[in-house]
């Protein structure tokens, strides 16, 4: 497990006296997109939020590659290689398209020349290059989903995290960021993938947890994708 | 009695559009407008108003006095008073702001209060009430002729000096990566964190900044006024403050512009007003500032609704 590029173990995360994500354990491997999924609440993007130290741990640990990342600073944890497209995109709206992507670069390990990495991000969303110069805050929600990704793949992490990148986008899109994880995904990056899209995330994921009241309690493979709601609907009722 | 107050009115008017009176007014807007983006710039980042801002110019203009008394050069006086503000600059920053770092507006004001008097204090027991004189550019206050006007070369310079310093500024917020972060910071800190921005860099490299601006500052206010005292700028960084809440806080550009405005003022204001008047002077622009405000709240120079950068 510990040669997994992210694992997380018997993580513990607390809102002041409640519990949000009680003893939590997976591991994501090298070119693996791993699903997380589950009822609001039930501490999904908690747990992406203790990945990348927004929140602390109460107990458990964190590993990327085998080296704990307890305790460190949200920058350092995105600096060793860990990328979140967060919830709602969090764009800086007044900033330009590139402007965004140059901040991506903030968290970059290797010394590739800077417009190197903006013509990769430009060649798998070839409308940022379009809009380049425009304000990230007057793009359509699409277009801003595709720029987050697109800024946290301009570091080049290892492990890429999104929450709910599926969230409010018409079909067209969300068929675009699934095809675009599933592509990244062969290029060896790591993937954790939290979604309120169970069927879609189950088929594209290599394994999918689902977790309720803080608690992972079933695993799905590509194979359960057809009956997913059902499986779901049986487990939780 | 109207005779009187309309041949005061008209003297006033005649003063307050003298060139020279103009051109100091200038100077001292620019001053003020150099110590606005100080504040502002630390406000920005670290969302945190820094009364302690004018005990920086204090420092730096003890500096420039310990230099003056002692003959050096003018070059290694500047650099003595930009050496001291900007190492207590960061010794603030990192005892006290950093440690600050989100926690609520009100204790981090209070907090600065508290470094502003302390530093006061210090500079009591060490120069006593009476301070010290910094003149070795004092020669600045003589007139230089701009076609068929004089005025005092201070005023020039400073305008020349804030223009030339708010353009590296934007040079460096504009084009540089570390200015990027910064903007990102005061933009969305949490967020900027996240993609990697070093939270403690950007607010070691707005707190060095802002006190260059402050050793801009206290160089240019010593040529105004050289008698340096521990109250030295406490008066002026007030006035500030209030012109850049004038302004608008949240944004760079306005907040500047805030500063300049009210510095203007009162320099018109100074420069027109009777001698036996110009006790009201602070009074007259608290006032207007109060006017101001409740006319718009939300500051002189932000546009309505619309979100701009804050750095």
């Amino acid at each position: 497990m510990s040669d997994s590029a992210l694992a997380v173990s018997e993580l513990e995360v607390a809102y002041g006296a409640v519990p949000a994500v009680r003893g939590v354990s997976f591991a994501v491997g090298e070119g693996e997109i791993v699903g997380l999924i589950g009822p609001n609440g039930a501490g999904k993007s908690t747990t992406l939020h203790a990945i990348v130290g927004l929140v602390p741990a109460r107990g458990g640990d964190v590993t990327l590659r085998g080296r704990s990342l307890r305790g460190w600073s949200p920058e350092r944890i995105a600096r060793a290689g860990v990328a979140l497209v967060p919830e709602g995109r969090r764009l800086f709206a007044e900033l330009t398209v590139e402007e965004n992507l140059r901040l991506g670069l903030a968290a970059r390990r290797e010394n590739g020349s800077a417009r190197d990495a903006l013509a990769e991000v430009f060649a798998l969303f070839p409308v940022l290059e379009e809009f380049r110069r425009r304000h990230a805050g007057a793009l359509s929600g699409g277009q801003q989903q595709q720029l987050a990704i697109a800024r946290a793949l301009v570091a080049k992490p290892s492990v890429l995290l999104l929450d709910e990148p599926s969230l409010g986008l018409a079909p067209t899109i969300v068929d675009l960021v699934f095809s675009t994880l599933a592509q990244i995904r062969d290029r060896g990056l790591a993937i954790l993938l939290v979604e309120q899209r169970a069927q879609r995330t189950v088929a594209l994921a290599d394994r999918t947890h689902v977790l309720a009241n803080g608690e992972l309690r079933l695993e799905l493979t590509p194979r359960d994708a057809g009956d997913t709601d059902r499986m779901i609907a049986a487990y939780l009722a | 009695m109207s005779a009187v107050l309309a041949s005061g009115l008209t003297d006033f008017l005649r003063d307050a559009v003298d060139p020279q009176v103009q051109a100091d007014a200038m100077g001292l807007g620019a001053i003020f407008a150099l110590m606005a983006v100080g504040i502002g710039l630390v406000f920005g980042v670290l969302r945190l108003i820094n009364f302690a801002y004018g005990q920086l110019i204090m420092a730096g203009g003890f500096a420039l006095a310990f230099a003056s008394e002692r003959g050096w050069p003018v070059v290694a006086g500047i650099a003595l008073c930009v050496v001291v503000v900007v190492g207590l600059s960061l010794v603030m920053e990192r005892i006290v702001f950093r440690p600050l770092r989100g926690q609520s507006p009100a204790s981090m004001l209070v907090a600065t209060f508290a470094v502003a008097f302390l530093l006061q204090s210090i500079a009591l027991i060490w120069f006593g009430p009476l301070g010290k004189n910094a003149i070795s550019l004092v020669e600045l206050n003589q007139p230089v002729s701009i076609g068929s006007v004089e005025v005092r070369k201070i005023s020039v310079v400073s305008l020349a000096t804030a223009l030339v310093a708010l353009a590296l500024l934007v040079l460096l917020l504009n084009r540089t990566s570390i200015g990027l972060h910064m903007r990102a910071a005061a933009l969305d800190f949490p967020t900027a964190r996240l993609v990697g921005v070093r939270a403690n860099a950007v607010s070691a490299v707005a707190v060095v900044l802002a006190g260059l601006l402050a050793a801009t500052g206290a160089v240019l206010l010593t040529v105004q006024y050289p008698t340096v005292t521990p109250t030295f700028a406490l008066r002026e960084t007030i006035i500030v403050l209030a012109g850049v809440v004038l302004g608008g806080m949240n944004r760079l550009y306005s907040a500047t512009l805030g500063g300049f405005a009210i510095g203007y003022v009162f320099g018109v204001l100074g420069g027109a007003l009777p001698t036996n008047q110009s006790q009201y002077l602070t009074s007259f622009v608290f006032a207007l500032v109060i006017v101001v405000l409740l006319l718009r709240p939300e500051g002189l120079f932000t546009r309505g609704g619309r979100v701009v950068e804050r750095v």
